[in-house]
């Protein structure tokens, strides 16, 4: 036999460099979408929205009035760019000492501390019925059925009950976001685990393998992929779930409370509203991000094909 | 010879395994006997649907024969495999992409508890038996299919089995690499002297490397023929050129012509339809 028929050349460095400047090209994609999104925002305000006297560089004189009117474009309904980026550095309050932006981050600590709580009291629940359900077909059958009514029944419905079970405060808020984390990992758990090779389970069973070796060294690792799937689309659940949470549990100083209370004020301080969905989606993107790091770095080792 | 030697290693006294699905009840193996004797080669041969994997699986405990004996190393198939007895190798290498070649082979010792120091050395000695000493870090995924397979061989025999079941290991493979493998593998069997089951459908592989081969025809599958092949050893690129080869070639494609009533069917389904052929 010969060397030669190994295939060195395209081994890890390679492929490792070609995925973290694959992050970097994302990044920058991100950063230009959000770029252009601003100037077309701004461009159709300019064509459609109210007059415009004054922008961040200077006054407009005469002020530019634009050729056309639509409602969805005037400054209640899409305020300018600007006022958005600066009600950041704006106090939050009027008799506030903080401003906008320390607060929705605090706001965000906050709400994005319930929503890891609530992903991973979420995740592992869905694993552990994974495990179940691949383990026992009888319980798989009877108890599915119910995994799935649960997801349809409203989480406005529920909330209130979770309260009056485990009192106002952090953990029904997290209890919530769990509640909208599972379903993802059981149901990509329960595929992932039964995803090895039979023949891989018949070499198992040749090595006398007892059930929980076979789950720990073969069926877990072979999971993972489809788990990381799932995990993704239940990071950016948990944060829902931990935003939505706030309001039927009553609980103060997280941006679902934020958001309620912005709304209220939206005629007057229509950016505030903004501002604050902005911070919700970037906490959004943080946790999904989290979890792609974590992919990549856990499934480096992988083949092409597994990703 | 083998066939009487006085402790087989593998003895199957009239098996037979009937699928039911649906209702329909059909037979893949008939009346089956068989010994094999410690250290022997000895390769399972016929067309698609004769039953040759599901024997191998039968003789590895991965699957139940629906009656019949079935003693390896001298007690029931079921003990044997709890004991570790035997290596398995499949067609597909079957390796786990997120180990590393090294931790592929440490597998079986990992789950039987063997000492981390243990492992290492027994699996350094693996991977020079198979050649691949340099790609122990590599993964799966970087290795060509021969060598893939090699690995799966090194992990088969990492525990030391006395006996290696071997489920047309080098089918997927193209004919150069395979006759490469072929002499690889008599050359780890010779000196390991681990017995060897060998499941083919490639009549050259069976002459080339086997003792004995074993001819199954389907429906329901059978033992028709057992074909000493006397060849002398060790076997190399001469033995393929000699004459006692293609005469040895030419019996076992006789006798499987037979088997079939003149011709050599193309590849059937797995499981046939019994038509009251019990045994």
């Amino acid at each position: 036999m010969t060397v030669a028929d190994s295939t060195r050349g395209q081994t890890g460095p390679m492929v490792r460099l070609g995925r973290f400047s694959g992050v970097l090209r994302s990044i920058v994609a991100f950063v230009a979408i959000l770029v252009l999104l601003a100037i077309a925002w701004e461009a159709a305000k300019w064509v459609a929205g109210d007059p415009v006297r004054q922008t961040p560089w200077g006054v407009v004189d005469p002020p530019h009035v634009p050729p056309f009117t639509i409602k969805q474009l005037n400054d209640t309904n899409l305020p300018h760019v600007w006022e958005v980026v600066g009600a950041f550095v704006q106090l939050a309050t009027r008799n506030s000492p903080f401003s906008l932006g320390a607060v929705l981050i605090d706001a965000a600590v906050f709400t994005g501390r319930n929503a890891l709580v609530g992903f991973g009291i979420g995740a592992l629940f869905g694993l552990l019925l994974a495990i179940i359900f691949v383990h026992s077909r009888l319980l798989e059958r009877a108890l599915v059925p119910y995994v799935i009514a649960s997801q349809t029944v409203p989480i406005i419905a529920l909330a209130p009950m979770l309260v009056l079970w485990v009192g106002t405060g952090w953990t029904s808020v997290a209890l919530v976001s769990a509640y909208l984390t599972f379903f993802p990992v059981t149901i990509a758990g329960i595929r992932g685990l039964t995803s090895p090779d039979p023949r891989a389970l018949e070499l198992m069973s040749s090595y006398a393998a007892s059930w929980s070796t076979v789950l720990w060294k073969v069926r877990f690792p072979a999971a993972l992929p489809y788990l990381f799937t799932a995990a993704k689309i239940s990071a950016t659940a948990s944060v829902v779930g931990a935003i939505v949470g706030e309001e039927p549990t009553g609980i103060r100083g997280g941006l679902g409370r934020a958001i309620l209370e912005f709304n209220t004020q939206y005629t007057t301080g229509p950016q505030k509203l903004w501002a604050t969905v902005i911070v919700a989606a970037a906490l959004g993107i943080l946790f999904f991000a989290v979890v792609r790091l974590a992919e990549m770095v856990v499934l480096r080792d992988r083949g092409a094909g597994e990703l | 010879m083998p066939p009487s030697h006085p402790d087989p290693i593998v003895n199957l006294d009239n098996v037979e395994k009937r699928f039911s699905a649906g209702g329909a009840t059909t037979a893949a193996l008939s009346g089956i006997s068989l010994n094999i004797s410690p250290g022997e080669f000895v390769s399972l041969i016929g067309p698609s649907g004769c039953g040759k994997s599901t024997l191998l699986r039968i003789i590895g405990d991965l699957i139940e024969p629906t009656a019949g004996r079935v003693e390896v190393n001298g007690k029931p198939a079921r003990n044997a495999r709890r004991d570790r007895d035997y290596g398995m190798v499949f067609q597909a290498p079957v390796l786990f992409d997120w180990r590393t070649i090294e931790a592929n082979v440490e597998l079986p010792l990992e789950v039987m508890g063997v000492s981390q120091a243990q492992r290492r050395s027994r699996t350094e000695q693996m991977l020079a038996l198979v050649e691949l000493s340099d790609f122990g870090r590599h993964h799966p995924w970087q290795l060509s299919g021969g060598m893939q397979q090699r690995a799966a061989i090194a992990r088969a025999l990492a525990f030391e089995p006395k006996l290696l079941l071997m489920d047309e290991p080098f089918g997927a493979l193209d004919e150069m690499t395979r006759e490469r493998m072929n002499d690889e593998l008599l050359r780890i069997w010779e000196r390991t002297g681990t017995t060897i089951v060998f499941v083919t459908h490639s009549i050259p592989e069976a002459v080339f490397l086997s003792g004995r081969v074993v001819v199954m025809t389907p429906r329901p599958g059978r033992i028709t023929n057992l074909i000493e092949i006397d060849l002398p050893r060790p076997r190399n690129e001469a033995t393929r050129e000699s004459e006692e080869y293609f005469r040895l070639v030419t019996a076992v494609r006789e006798a499987l012509r037979a088997a079939h009533g003149g011709t050599i069917p193309e590849a059937e389904p797995l499981v046939v339809d019994e038509s009251g052929a019990n045994a």
